[in-house]
């Protein structure tokens, strides 16, 4: 095979290398002809090697070293890429490492060239390391630094980061390095900035809102605390308030008790006309003082929880009348019919605080009695809170007025002539009227009671505040009617506690209505001190008695029959005095009704032709029939003026005029006196009288340790017309009074040796509580179903004096040492025959 | 004018002048209503019974505070005592005393009681023999037919 010469400066392209064409290779000395080679490289075969420049000087230098060597990068033969040849000399003998290069050349026999193509090269690498980005590679002979000759990769491109690491291609003598860098500029890692951006916004406004929390919480606290400190600032006030309100008014009512006591003892003394008007114009402004402050301290004490209900027994029709009494005066003054009714379902004897429940009645009357002008009526009516849902034909006659009232358009069937508001309504938002929530106890009550009256009403927009304490219907209202406007939030206080509701409704210039409900307990008969006791003796004589109450208007019939049941007497009721004729006559001839006994006629429909032809109807009748008496005929009037009272009394149609408001005592009085051919009947009240006759004929005791008292107290008594005896220790009224006895009352001093009135007066209770305890009283004494004597302390200093020790003990009032007329009269009056 | 009706008219006068100066007030009055028929010598039984019941409280309040260790309460009680008789029969001055006397008590004052004691001894004569004078001067005219005259 020829040998070949390499192409110079070969621009030809790959396909045109066409190694036929090639030149023989020149005459030489040596020559370098490539025998085998890679089939890869199959194009070189049989060029000499030499024959090239690069080649040359490599092959002569391998030989002479011994040692790898490298051309600078060249273009290769055929695929004109830039490459590198490394040479190795095969030498054909062993040669020692010193050998000398003449030495080698000698040995050479051969050599071993191996070419590498750059690019490929580089690229299969490369491909190795393919990553994401691009990578340029750019490889450099450095042999000569100051002009590194590229052999593969393109131009540079500045694009940042560098990576040089040198290539090691076996020869010591060139050195080669690989520059490696991304082709693009790295763009900058949105994805790596926008999540580092989030994170921190997230964590900066996390980090806000944590701060913004914490910040509150300190801020809620601090909050809190101040909040917490004002509470405990206010209610230390409010509790100062109440003490200073309590301390105040109790020092106030002090004096007060003094002044009071003062202008009492001045009353007495010697005044012309005028100085008793101003005595007892500052008297009774004297008693409103008292009463402020008492409402004023109720307020406190509810205020501060220290309000306390008691559960003692009590009669409530008693209390109801007590009520009645209170305002008769001024009733009958204003010319309002005032009426009590309580229904006969309510038990006679109850469980609660009399006291309190007198006080809210007193004021609801209070307040109607100042709102009512002249005319109209105040009813009162207390029922058992389940009659209301009871049938209509069950109902009691007054309970069913009350609700038809405004239903069976006879507006006018009102205890008075007047129009009243809608009682149920007053009712109709309370929660608990009767219904699911009634105590299983057949112990408990709940009992209804409504105040009615036909007054101005409470204007609209005031009706929300009522009850609010201080509060008044407006602002002129203290200065025209008075009053503190403390009453009803008192009372709603005191309902509240009771276990009840209040509420009420009321129209302008027609009426209000209030109604509570409280919650009592069933008492037992005989567990009251019955101060009623010494009526019983003239009670007995009425029971079993007929009346015939003509009146026109139903519910005021109905009140007076209740009131007459009381008393043991059946009553019928007629509307006219028409009608009256036909029932008297009819009831003469059957005998087997009890006589008639009494013909109670109201005012409204008196008339005095009729009567006086009732008069000749009776006393035929009573001389046809068995009665031994004619029955006795009773006006029923709420005021009269005098003159008509004295011509109703001189011309005897009347065995007596019945002043309403009606109560117990009122009809006692009257019927005892009536029935009983008593004394005559005084119509103007001297006292001093009143006294004798309250006192006559008493058995009285009288103790007390100094001669001298007992000696002016019996004379005193005496003058009344009382029996009386005298002991002078605590020790001798307690045996005097061991039941039984025949003693009407006993009056003890207080200031003893050896045994004080207290103490004497708690025993003299004990005794008779053993005594009643132990005694089927019906039998041994008709008229008297328990002992209790009334004792009566006697005191010097009644100013000071403390009402509640006396009652404590069990006593049932005080008089002053020595004795004053008007009071002795007035603690008297309870027990004996009052009017 | 007879002997009755001088007697009288002094009477009365002096009956005034009791009231005037406070000797007496309304209680007497009073306790003169009460006689009657039936106990026309009331006020004089009343009268002396006050004088006896005095005498002896009088005695028993000055051997109480001539005790070594004066017993103040024991010495108000008999102060109040005497306080409750004299104001029943109306007699004003004394009864003042008394008051006066237990105030002293109260205050443990032994100098303050002694004096009040002696004043009180001194009203209590006055008026004792001012009652004695009095009843004397009704038993003139009860003697001589006439009847003893009312204050009103």
């Amino acid at each position: 095979m020829a040998i070949k010469k390499m192409e110079h400066g070969d621009q030809t392209l790959v396909q045109d290398f066409d190694p036929a064409k090639m030149d023989p290779a020149p005459i030489r000395d040596e020559y370098a002809p490539v025998i085998f080679c890679q089939r890869t490289v199959a194009h070189i075969v049989s060029i000499d090697m030499m024959s090239g420049k690069e080649d040359r000087d490599n092959i002569l230098r391998a030989r002479a070293t011994g040692k790898g060597v490298l051309t600078s990068p060249f273009k290769l033969l055929k695929s004109n890429h830039l490459g590198v040849v490394l040479t190795f000399a095969v030498y054909g003998r062993q040669l020692p490492p010193d050998a000398t290069p003449e030495q080698r050349i000698a040995a050479t026999v051969g050599y071993l060239g191996a070419s590498y193509d750059l690019r490929s090269l580089v690229e299969k690498i490369l491909q190795q390391l393919a990553s994401k980005q691009t990578i340029v590679v750019n490889v450099y002979d450095t042999t000569n630094l100051s002009a590194p000759i590229n052999m593969y990769g393109t131009d540079v491109i500045d694009t940042g980061f560098l990576h040089v690491s040198s290539l090691d291609f076996g020869d010591p003598t060139r050195n080669h390095e690989m520059h490696c860098r991304f082709k693009n500029r790295p763009s900058p890692p949105w994805t790596a900035i926008l999540s580092a951006g989030g994170v921190l916004t997230i964590s900066l406004l996390l980090s806000h809102i944590l701060h913004a929390a914490i910040n509150r919480i300190v801020k809620v606290e601090e909050d809190c605390q101040k909040m917490t400190e004002l509470k405990a600032r206010a209610e230390a006030a409010d509790v100062a308030k109440s003490q200073f309100l309590a301390t105040v008014s109790h020092e106030i009512r002090t004096p007060m008790n003094g002044v009071l006591g003062m202008l009492q003892m001045l009353m007495d003394t010697d005044l012309d006309a005028d100085q008793i008007d101003y005595a007892q114009t500052a008297h009774a402004s004297g008693k409103d003082l008292i009463s402020i402050i008492n409402e004023v301290l109720d307020q406190a004490k509810i205020e501060s929880g220290r309000l306390e209900l008691e559960a003692v027994p009590f009669d409530l029709r008693n209390t109801l009348d007590n009520v009645v009494s209170l305002f008769s005066g001024k009733s009958r003054e204003k010319a309002i019919e005032l009426a009590v009714y309580v229904s006969s379902k309510v038990p006679e004897i109850v469980i609660g605080d009399p006291g309190r429940f007198r006080q809210i009645i007193t004021n609801l009357v209070g307040n109607s009695v100042k709102f009512t002008k002249n005319k109209g009526h105040i009813f009162v009516s207390v029922h058992l809170a389940d009659e209301v849902r009871l049938p209509s034909d069950m109902m009691d006659e007054v309970l069913r007025q009350g609700l038809n009232s405004s239903k069976d358009g006879s507006e006018r069937n009102t205890l008075s002539d007047y129009a009243i508001v809608d009682r149920w309504k007053s009712w109709a938002n309370f929660k608990q009227l009767g219904g699911k929530e009634t105590p299983v106890t057949s112990e408990v009550i709940k009992l209804l009671v409504t105040v009615e009256d036909t007054g101005s009403g409470i204007p609209q927009d005031a009706q929300s505040r009522i009850f609010t304490p201080f509060m008044q219907a407006d602002s002129s209202t203290s200065r025209h009617y008075g009053g503190t406007g403390i009453g009803l939030s008192i009372s709603k206080c005191l309902v509240d506690l009771m276990g009840g509701e209040i509420g009420f409704v009321s129209e302008e210039n027609k009426g209000s209505t209030f109604s509570f409900t409280a919650l009592l307990m069933r008492g037992q008969l005989d567990s009251v001190d019955p101060k009623w006791h010494t009526h019983e003796t003239s009670i007995s004589e009425l029971k079993g008695l007929r009346a015939l109450v003509i009146d026109k208007r139903s519910t005021r019939a109905e009140v007076t029959r209740y009131h007459l049941q009381r008393l043991g007497i059946s009553a019928d009721v007629v509307s006219s005095l028409h009608s009256a004729f036909s029932v008297i006559t009819n009831t003469s001839s059957a005998s087997t009704l009890a006589p008639l006994a009494m013909v109670l006629i109201d005012r409204e429909v008196w008339e005095k032709e009729p009567v006086i032809e009732m008069r000749r109807l009776l006393t035929d009748a009573m001389s046809n029939s068995s009665m031994d008496r004619v029955p006795k005929i009773f006006l029923l009037a709420t005021s009269l003026s005098p003159p008509e009272r004295s011509e109703l009394k001189s011309s005897h149609l009347v065995d007596d005029i019945i002043s309403k408001p009606l109560r117990l005592s009122v009809l006692t009085g009257c019927f005892h006196e009536a029935f009983s051919n008593g004394r005559k009947r005084q119509l103007n009240r001297a006292k001093p009288a009143t006294l004798g006759s309250l006192l006559k004929g008493k058995l009285i005791l009288v103790v007390d340790d100094n001669a001298v008292n007992r000696k002016v107290a019996e004379g005193a008594l005496k003058k009344y017309g009382a029996i009386v005896t005298c002991v002078d220790s605590g020790i001798a009224a307690v045996n005097k009074l061991d039941p039984p006895h025949n003693f009407d009352a006993c009056f003890m001093d207080l200031q003893m040796p050896k045994m004080d009135g207290f103490e004497a007066t708690r025993k003299i209770r004990q005794k008779e509580i053993e005594f009643n305890g132990q005694l089927d009283s019906r039998e041994s004494f008709p008229n008297v179903s328990c002992w209790h004597t009334p004792i009566l302390a006697m005191t010097a200093d009644v100013i000071q004096a403390t009402n509640e020790e006396c009652m404590k003990c069990g006593m049932d009032g005080y008089v002053s040492k020595p004795f004053e007329e008007e009071q002795l009269y007035s603690a008297v009056a309870c027990f004996f025959k009052s009017r | 004018m007879d002997i009755v009706q001088l007697r009288q008219r002094h009477y009365i006068d002096f009956m005034k002048s009791m009231h005037i100066e406070n000797y007496l007030d309304d209680q007497f009055t009073q306790l003169q209503k009460l006689a009657d028929e039936s106990s026309p010598d009331f006020v004089y039984e009343v009268v002396t019974l006050f004088f006896q019941d005095s005498e002896k409280l009088i005695d028993n309040l000055s051997k109480a505070l001539e005790q070594p260790v004066v017993d103040f309460s024991q010495v108000a009680n008999h102060a109040h005592q005497f306080k409750g008789s004299s104001s029943s029969i109306g007699a004003h001055r004394v009864k003042n005393q008394c008051v006066k006397f237990r105030a002293y008590c109260e205050e443990n004052n032994l100098e303050g009681c002694l004096n009040c004691l002696q004043e009180l001894q001194q009203e209590y004569i006055v008026l004792k023999s001012k009652f004695e004078y009095l009843f004397e001067l009704e038993q003139e005219i009860l003697k001589n037919g006439g009847t003893i005259p009312t204050m009103d």
